[in-house]
């Protein structure tokens, strides 16, 4: 039996006039790595950052309807953006450390959210080192500074840190697109392991990617959901032409 | 072919002459400074000339004094007072006009902080006498408000625009995606303000603040107008001071030319001369230092 994790009901966006995501209604499972790929530009990162409200930093974005997560719709006016901030984790295209050092930067989220015991902040530090599956590359030199690790350990050490305040839910844009192919794959299989724990959304420009690792894929395109189906079906018969050509490499 | 790269050199040439002449002038003033100073040291001692409070150089009937510590330490004294005022209003106004301000506001007060960094200094030491003066006189019933407090506001007041627009810069090089991560792990803007933005562009900031710092230890009319200008070690900031600026300034004007008192006025602006030269120095390694960390 699945259990539904979000559920989004006809959605909108805008920034300012533009209207970038058109009516999107889906439901994500929980615990699934749900994969999201469509050309540039489609609203692929828009919808992404729509489920964490990232896209209130934006001037001039306006959303219209329904994400609900554990029964609660995120754009109800009297949430509290941090407490979802804290539910729905990120990891961006870029990695991003904070200019502190290995340790600072995983006890951050926690940190900024009260945490005071020290064993505490210890122990969640390691858990989620190991379950980003970089403990053993940097458990001798936490007191480093991050920027020295290399451009993939940086990456774990981003979903670390996101793991480190406990989400549910963990929204991964292009996580590897700036890695070199080992590195990618060493995300790859962490987030196989992810999911046992969280659900998984991924944006990725990448079709084998989304293939190997999600078990749901969305097509988007101008902004409209055009097709969601099991990973296999999607890449293998889809319903639409439309999704098909996007596939197959007819247009990109 | 051969006429356009004839012009090229030509025109690099021109622009090599014009930086050497900022480096030549500079030069000049320290060797003019020097040569003025050296003399002093013939009759009066290095040791004394640092670190006597004694400045007395009219002496008639005793043998006149130069120490410029207590000029030294009212300097420092009227300038670190003025950081610590200038300081956190200055992180403030940078703060929020690079994160909180709407782009009208932004618009509007950055034209007037650049205006506030041209007011003459002669206007801001018109305002320490008739407005900043009587109200301290008011607050601390004392006879008169020139002192060295009066002249910390005054100054903090000229270093804002600097320490706040170069503070500005400073937060806004920092990288959006350190703030992005920051909100994503559900920090508030005020934590990620105070937390990551303030750290990563802490040398920019440390920058700005010498730069204001340097340029409170040179300024010389309004602490002349505002500090009450007499010469003793300043004990609290409510007694009247006078800086080495100030003095220079007040004395230079009357002084018979090549006497030892005119040649240990030059003493004391080389000694402004290298302070206010560190400071800067300083700060431009530091700032240098800022820009390749956040690249």
């Amino acid at each position: 039996m699945e259990n539904v994790k979000i559920r989004v009901g006809d959605f909108n966006f805008y920034y300012g006039k533009a209207q970038v995501l058109k009516n999107i209604s889906i439901d994500i499972v929980e615990n699934k790595v749900t994969g999201i790929i469509g050309p540039s530009g489609c609203g692929k990162s828009t919808f992404l950052r729509s489920i964490n409200r990232m896209n209130d930093t934006i001037i001039g974005a306006r959303a219209q309807g329904r994400i609900i997560i554990d029964g609660r719709n995120i754009y109800d006016e009297d949430v509290d953006v941090v407490e979802i901030r804290r539910k729905v984790g990120m990891v961006f295209q870029k990695s991003n450390p904070f200019p502190k050092t290995i340790f600072d930067n995983v006890a951050y989220g926690l940190m900024v959210n009260g945490v005071k015991d020290k064993y505490y902040i210890q122990d969640r530090v390691e858990k989620s080192l190991r379950d980003a599956a970089i403990w053993d590359e940097v458990k001798d030199r936490l007191n480093k500074n991050a920027f020295e690790l290399s451009g993939g350990q940086q990456q774990r050490l981003c979903i670390a840190r996101a793991l480190a305040v406990e989400p549910q839910i963990i929204l991964m844009d292009e996580p590897a697109s700036a890695l070199d192919p080992t590195a990618t794959l060493k995300i790859e299989e962490l987030i196989q392991e992810l999911k046992k724990k969280y659900t998984i959304i991924i944006v990725t420009h990448n079709m084998q990617q989304a293939a190997r690792i999600s078990d749901f894929t969305v097509f988007f395109m101008l902004g409209e959901l055009i097709e969601y189906n099991i990973t296999n079906i999607i890449f293998t018969k889809p319903a639409k032409k439309i999704t098909e050509d996007y596939i197959t490499g007819r247009f990109g | 072919m051969g006429h356009s790269k004839f012009k090229e050199k030509m025109v690099h040439g021109l622009f090599f002459l014009n930086g050497l002449l900022v480096v030549l002038v500079l030069v000049g003033i320290f060797i003019l400074l020097v040569a003025k100073a050296l003399p002093a040291f013939r009759e009066i001692r290095l040791i004394e000339f640092l670190f006597s409070a004694n400045w007395n150089p009219t002496a008639t009937f005793v043998a006149p004094t130069y120490g410029i510590l207590s000029m030294f330490v009212s300097t420092m004294a009227v300038s670190i007072g003025a950081l610590i005022i200038a300081i956190p209003l200055g992180i403030g106004a940078a703060a929020y006009l690079s994160d909180v301000a709407s782009s009208r506001v932004r618009e509007i007060a950055k034209p007037v902080i650049e205006i506030l960094a041209g007011i003459p200094s002669v206007v801001i030491g018109f305002l320490g006498i008739v407005l900043v003066g009587p109200v301290i006189a008011k607050i601390f019933h004392l006879p008169n408000g020139l002192n060295a407090l009066n002249g910390s506001i005054l100054l903090a007041v000229m270093a804002l625009p600097t320490i706040i627009s170069l503070t500005e810069d400073a937060l806004k090089s920092v990288p959006k995606s350190f703030e992005e991560a920051s909100l994503a792990l559900g920090a508030t803007y005020w934590q990620t303000l105070v937390r990551v933005k303030i750290p990563a562009a802490a040398s920019g900031i440390i920058a700005a603040c010498m730069l204001g710092m340097g340029r409170a230890v040179g300024e010389t009319m309004t602490v002349l107008m505002a500090t009450g200008c007499s010469i003793a070690m300043p004990k609290n900031f409510l007694q009247s001071v006078e800086t080495m600026t100030s003095t220079i300034a007040i004395e230079l004007g009357e002084v018979p030319y090549n006497t030892t008192h005119y040649y240990a006025l030059f003493g004391i602006g080389l000694v402004l001369f290298i302070i206010t030269f560190a400071v800067n120095m300083i700060a431009d390694v530091v700032l240098h230092k800022h820009q390749k960390v956040l690249k």
